[in-house]
């Protein structure tokens, strides 16, 4: 199980914009009346892309008024699942896969390049980039490893220098190229295909 | 080896796009008409008929569950659901196909929902998956512009809505009655089991569930016929399936091959081999990290598919295959897995959430060659202690792969952690609570 820890510094008040309301409604409709509470994890979602990036506690009392149910439910699962920041991130998130399959290719020279570029400790914010960084469990692209998730975007096939470049990159204000960084494309084997030949730049 | 026109994942790589025109160029949303006006009955005996394994990892007979499910409608609507959580370490098919072969997936679910009675379908894609959401979000919009989803779908009469569900990383997710948990707006607690989802599932109301890929296949299926699809491969273990080839590779990829290929191929012919050469293979995990793993012995004859591996005492699992050579430390390989456990286990079942942090914190003082002799037998009965012994089957997929190291590399393992317990020889661990005792004499 995974250890949480809840921001010392909550605002007050937390309502959805305009816009975030009419995601929640429409999120609302897709699943049956009365069962409202799937919504949930979506509007914990949309609270944390609206401040930030992290969900505050009044973000999780509005959501339970919101959805008509008791709070210590969305405190639950806000605490639950991994990907809800419960306390400040930086600005850029970075989060290092070093499960198996990204540690057998180099994943734990990423994480030092991070400790040394943004900060000496995980879930720290640099102080001069707005950024912090965090080790997470498999994201999905084991044959694209190692890789690291920017925010939304994934970062594939690095090594250390081209995560410092990309780190230079984005605390200068510019946005990497997201994708594979050793040329080949998308899960391909590099260089020489050995299969779908015939559609290859079809 | 697989011939191209045989291969069901054309757009694997995203040589010809991913829009509705493109993936009707290479044959999807052709006769979709044609296949429903055959009838339930006739969709569910092609599928039992062409063998068809759940790509999710169990390899359960897809016809089969679908044949679960209540044949008549009664109070309660039925649900379809597509397990999109793909999180077990060393696997990222489904990801290539919700990116790239988004409507084979769409059309999948159209002839899925009615052959199980069903009007709505969730997709529980993985949070961190967003811009692969958006981009399967964007195929749902245009399918449904297009009129191929929603009312009288495709011109069948049929109606289906689709929705999409995302995650939020949590691993256990991927177990289907967690994941129902989970569109429900709780924690992802798996239930137990029975009743089964196809009788009580989502909202109490019969639900199947099945994986991406297993969904994305069966159009084709249905097209080419059920005894095309059992022509590849072998008997009992039919048809193609995407292959995962990660870690120490010189050509990491994804790649869709036949059931019942040689691993040795795999390696060689598609993933430009082991570094340093096959002769520097230490081991190899051929199904996703849950699946024990194989030593080169083994590796050089096995061929990849559900009956054979677990003949060898493993399982074809995801077909997440993680290669791992002589350079690596086989312990800390295992130590990070069974850490990877232990962050995920979701703390319902106190075998599972106890023993999965044990077997990591021994992993661990094994990898620095901390543990006693006898420690080892004991990580091997802290594995049997947490098998069977849980709600769900993240019990075995924890203890499992432990298992499979001190299997094949006890020795290895004793080796480095070969000293007497502390009552023999004094050494300084820390970790030992009355190891004050040591400095006493009369203690």
């Amino acid at each position: 199980m995974s250890f949480k820890k809840i921001g010392k510094d909550q605002p007050e008040n937390f309502e959805f914009n305009a816009e975030n309301i009419d995601i929640a409604k429409k999120t609302i409709s897709n699943y049956p009346k009365d069962k409202q509470q799937s919504a949930v994890m979506t509007l914990l979602y949309l609270a944390q892309r609206q401040n930030e990036n992290w969900i505050p506690l009044s973000a999780m009392k509005y959501i339970a008024k919101f959805l008509n149910m008791p709070y210590i439910k969305v405190y639950e699962v806000a605490t639950f699942y991994s990907m809800y920041n419960l306390a400040p991130v930086g600005k850029f998130f970075y989060q290092i896969c070093t499960t198996t399959p990204c540690m057998l290719r180099g994943a734990n020279d990423l994480v030092s390049v991070c400790k040394s570029k943004i900060s000496k400790k995980e879930n720290n914010i640099s102080s001069h980039s707005n950024s912090s960084w965090t080790e997470v469990e498999c994201l999905g692209a084991c044959v694209n490893g190692p890789m690291i998730q920017i925010n939304d975007e994934y970062y594939e096939d690095l090594d250390k220098e081209k995560l410092e470049k990309i780190i230079d990159q984005s605390t200068k204000g510019e946005k990497p190229r997201p994708g594979s960084y050793r040329g080949r494309i998308n899960s391909e084997p590099e260089n020489k295909r050995t299969t779908l030949m015939e559609v290859k730049n079809a | 080896m697989l011939e191209d026109k045989d291969r069901i994942f054309k757009n694997l790589y995203n040589d010809m796009g991913v829009d509705v025109l493109s993936s009707k160029n290479r044959g999807d949303w052709a006769e979709t008409k044609e296949i429903f006006s055959k009838g339930k009955d006739w969709i569910i005996n092609e599928i039992k008929s062409s063998e068809l394994r759940g790509r999710g990892g169990a390899g359960f007979p897809t016809g089969l569950k679908w044949s679960f499910a209540p044949k008549e409608v009664g109070s309660r609507p039925h649900y379809l659901v597509i397990n999109a959580d793909e999180s077990e370490p060393g696997t990222c098919k489904d990801r290539d196909i919700l990116r790239f072969e988004p409507h084979k997936l769409i059309e999948g679910c159209l002839i899925a929902s009615y052959a199980v009675n069903a009007h709505k379908c969730y997709i529980y894609v993985r949070g961190e998956y967003f811009s692969e959401g958006l981009k399967l979000q964007k195929a749902i919009d245009e399918a449904y512009e297009k009129n191929l989803i929603g009312h009288n779908a495709s011109g069948t009469g049929w109606d289906l809505d689709i929705y999409i569900h995302y995650g939020a990383g949590a691993y256990i997710c991927g177990e289907e009655t967690a994941l129902l948990e989970s569109i429900e707006g709780k924690k992802g607690l798996p239930r137990l089991k029975p009743p089964f989802p196809a009788l009580v599932g989502l909202y109490g109301c019969p639900t199947i569930v099945n994986n991406v890929e297993t969904i994305a296949v069966v159009p084709t299926i249905l097209r080419k016929g059920a005894k095309w699809f059992s022509s590849i491969g072998k008997p009992k273990n039919t048809g193609t399936k995407i292959f995962c080839i990660s870690g120490n590779v010189n050509k990491p990829c994804n790649v869709e091959e036949e059931m019942g290929i040689p691993l040795k191929d795999l390696i060689e012919k598609h993933a430009g081999g082991v570094i340093g050469g096959w002769e520097n293979l230490k081991a190899v995990i051929p199904g996703g990290s849950s699946m024990p793993m194989l030593p080169k012995e083994i590796c050089e004859k096995i061929s990849m598919d559900f009956d054979s591996l677990i003949a060898n005492k493993s399982g074809l699992g995801t077909a997440g295959v993680v290669v791992i050579n002589k350079d690596q430390d086989i312990i800390k390989c295992m130590a990070r897995i069974a850490r990877f456990y232990k962050h995920e286990s979701c703390g319902q079942c106190t075998p599972c959430r106890e023993g999965s942090g044990w077997m990591w914190r021994m992993l661990e003082r094994m990898t620095k060659g901390e543990a006693s002799r006898e420690e080892v037998d004991m990580l091997y009965d802290v594995t049997k202690q947490i098998e069977g012994h849980t709600i769900c089957a993240f019990g075995e997929g924890s203890a499992w792969p432990v298992q499979g190291l001190l299997r094949h590399f006890k020795k290895e393992v004793i080796k480095r952690n070969n000293f007497n317990p502390l009552v023999n020889k004094n050494k300084n661990i820390p970790y030992l609570v009355d190891q004050h005792l040591l400095e006493k004499e009369n203690a």
